[in-house]
């Protein structure tokens, strides 16, 4: 056996460093396939979970989508306005076509990290590629949805994301289940590169299920003068969620940040960070993360910046909010500096609403309940965040959906 | 007849006595001054009649336009037409001004003309409620909110401390503007704002009671002048003490 095989299938049974260790071996690789069909011909649940991820089947306002049900890889279009400006395809499709794809393949992430980037190298089911060519700018957002339609599926995709030197993009990512799947596993493996001067804004979306578990891997690498924004949205219930993108602001000015917004609710357990590793010269980062809990969900909410440069600075700022005495939120905001120079700072805070400030809108007319879901809808405040403009209505009010089912 | 009456109103917090038997009426149309120390209890009279959870009534009764509010909740109190500028209110975040004047103002309240007499610009609804205000900022912003809830009876608490002259003119004609043929309650430490106001009758507060009234202008040069150790001497107080 090849040095590089063994090592992985030492891999699929190591356990990850964090979040619950899961069976993989209880879950189904076995899903009928899915014909291809134009987006908008999908069976009406499936577009309406979707549109729950931010994904439009009508395609209306986005510059392209990749839509793959289990393993099979449904529609995949750049709109005609887009064409030869941006490419949109699935991965597999991708590095037949491309051979220097391979060289960005497996490089930011190891495929030797744990058991669930072992299974997504052995039993890999597609997932998207998505590359905006050179000075390109897409003014709409391009889409992509991994939907999981079969009860107890395990879905195992591997993303590749490059914006070329210069470019421009927004991308939106959904992920959800069939309103029938109340348990499986998503394994999703992302891999980023930001070229120079190149600006990309990722938004992902997660809808799962109540007894869904998720374990995504990422990493972007930054290069000279780019900036990487990335924002996840995971609002829904689901059983365990573990998670922490990696960015490397490699090139000198790099920009990243992290945006993210948490509800836990039910039993749901979220282990999510973000970290970044200032390399560059004059490299930034910031991660902002909100997060509640509700019932008896557990949240972790971690951040870790590295400052390799001695001219590096970055801010993590973390806010839970306690919603039920059950609930617990952990926040974890590490620093760590490697040179002299580099700027690291952070601020957390965890408590449950001060009971003064709603006195102070019950004082204005709000009763109790409106004071709440106005400090609530406040908290999770996304006009912070560098969201698009198509979505920002669309998460807001997803936000508000959550907050009052919250109380 | 009255548009605020309280009686005999004794009120703990954290098991500490802050009101003691406390009297005081607002006839209708009439604006009141309260004064006294710190830790008098002005500020906690104000929570008593808003009806705050923490602020807990021992014995008493608060009226208010004839009704008998002890036990309403506060967003009830707001409701029937009590409105409270604060001296030091809580940042929220996320949450902007403009958007709490909407739901106060429920459409009835003209947003820039308002904005106009309180020296609030445009841009600053947008902004977190309280959230890095200066001090002048904050004393605008409560005094905006309170005119757009219209209330039949505004206690405005410290609306001239911490406030540059500019400020207090603009505050000052708020104020006054909005007081004209309505009722309210001013307390100040300074007595700036009483250049602008004219108030009906000042009350002095000790021990969680009211020691003495009178004519504002009368009782608030005394004060002024001695200072509130004099106060102590004074017979009334000195029985208020006693009574503690």
């Amino acid at each position: 056996m090849p040095k590089s095989k063994k090592a992985k299938s030492k891999a699929i049974d190591k356990p990850a460093a964090l979040g619950p260790d899961l069976d993989i071996g209880a879950f189904s690789r076995e899903a009928a396939p899915w014909s291809s069909c134009p987006v908008s011909s999908l069976p009406r649940d499936i577009a309406q979970r979707a549109l729950s991820a931010g994904l439009r089947t009508d395609e209306v306002d986005r510059a392209g989508t990749y839509f793959q049900i289990d393993h099979s890889v449904v529609f995949k279009a750049i709109q005609k306005t887009f064409e030869g400006k941006a490419e949109i395809t699935s991965t597999r499709e991708a590095l037949k076509r491309y051979p220097w794809a391979k060289k960005y393949w497996w490089k930011l992430v190891s495929a030797n990290t744990d058991k669930y980037t072992a299974l997504a190298d052995l039993k890999w089911d597609q997932g998207y590629f998505i590359r905006i060519l050179e000075g390109q700018k897409i003014e709409l957002p391009l889409q992509s949805c991994l939907f999981v339609s079969k009860e107890n599926f395990n879905q195992n995709v591997h993303n590749l994301i490059i914006a070329e030197p210069g470019s421009e993009a927004q991308i939106i990512t959904g992920c959800t289940v069939h309103p029938n799947v109340h348990r499986g596993l998503h394994v999703g493996i992302s891999e980023f590169y930001v070229k120079k001067n190149a600006k990309l804004t990722f938004t992902m979306i997660h809808n799962w299920a109540q007894n869904f578990d998720v374990r995504p891997r990422t990493a972007a690498l930054v290069d000279a003068d780019a900036t990487f924004v990335s924002n996840y949205v995971c609002l829904k219930p689901v059983k365990s969620l573990q998670m922490y993108p990696v960015a490397y602001c490699r090139g000198a000015n790099s920009r990243v940040s992290f945006n993210t917004i948490l509800h836990g609710g039910k039993n749901s357990y979220l282990d999510v960070g973000s970290k970044v590793v200032l390399q560059g010269k004059g490299s930034r980062g910031e991660v902002i993360a909100r997060a509640i809990a509700t019932d008896k969900a557990q949240i972790k909410a971690r951040g870790l910046l590295v400052g390799e440069h001695e001219d590096s600075r970055a801010h993590l700022e973390c806010r839970g909010l306690l919603l039920s005495d059950q609930a617990s939120i952990h926040a974890i905001p590490e620093l760590m500096g490697k040179v002299e120079g580099t700027e690291l700072s952070h601020e957390a805070a965890v408590g449950k609403i001060a009971a003064e400030q709603i006195q102070y809108l019950m004082a204005r007319g709000f009763s109790e309940s409106e004071a709440e879901a106005l400090i609530i809808r406040g908290f999770m405040d996304v006009g912070i965040f560098g969201l698009p403009d198509v979505l920002k209505d669309e998460i807001k009010h997803m936000v508000d959906t959550t907050v009052a089912g919250a109380l | 007849m009255a548009i605020l009456t309280i009686e005999d109103l004794t009120v703990k917090i954290a098991g500490k006595k802050v009101l003691n038997g406390l009297n005081l009426e607002v006839p209708k149309g009439e604006t009141h001054v309260l004064l006294g120390p710190n830790g008098s209890g002005k500020t906690s009279l104000i929570a008593s009649i808003l009806g705050f959870p923490s602020y807990h009534i021992i014995s008493g009764k608060i009226s208010f336009d004839g009704k008998d509010i002890t036990n309403l909740p506060t967003d009830e109190r707001a409701r029937l037409g009590i409105g409270v500028a604060f001296q030091n209110p809580p940042p929220i975040r996320g949450v902007k001004l403009g958007e709490v004047f909407k739901h106060i103002a429920k459409g009835k309240v003209d947003e820039i003309e308002l904005a106009k007499i309180t020296n609030i610009p445009m841009e600053f609804l947008g902004r977190d409620l309280n959230q890095g205000f200066s001090g002048g900022e904050l004393k605008r912003s409560e005094i905006f909110q309170v005119l757009a809830q219209r209330p039949k009876f505004a206690i405005f608490d410290e609306p001239d401390s911490g406030v540059d002259v500019e400020n207090l003119d603009v505050i000052g004609r708020a104020i006054s503007r909005f007081l004209k043929g309505r009722s309210g309650l001013l307390i100040t430490h300074l007595g700036h704002i009483l250049r602008y106001v004219k108030a009906d009758v000042a009350h002095v507060m000790f021990y969680g009671m009211t020691a003495c009234s009178g004519k504002p202008s009368k009782i608030f040069d005394l004060i002024m002048k001695r200072g509130y150790k004099w106060c102590e001497k004074c017979p009334k107080v000195k029985k208020l003490s006693r009574k503690r």
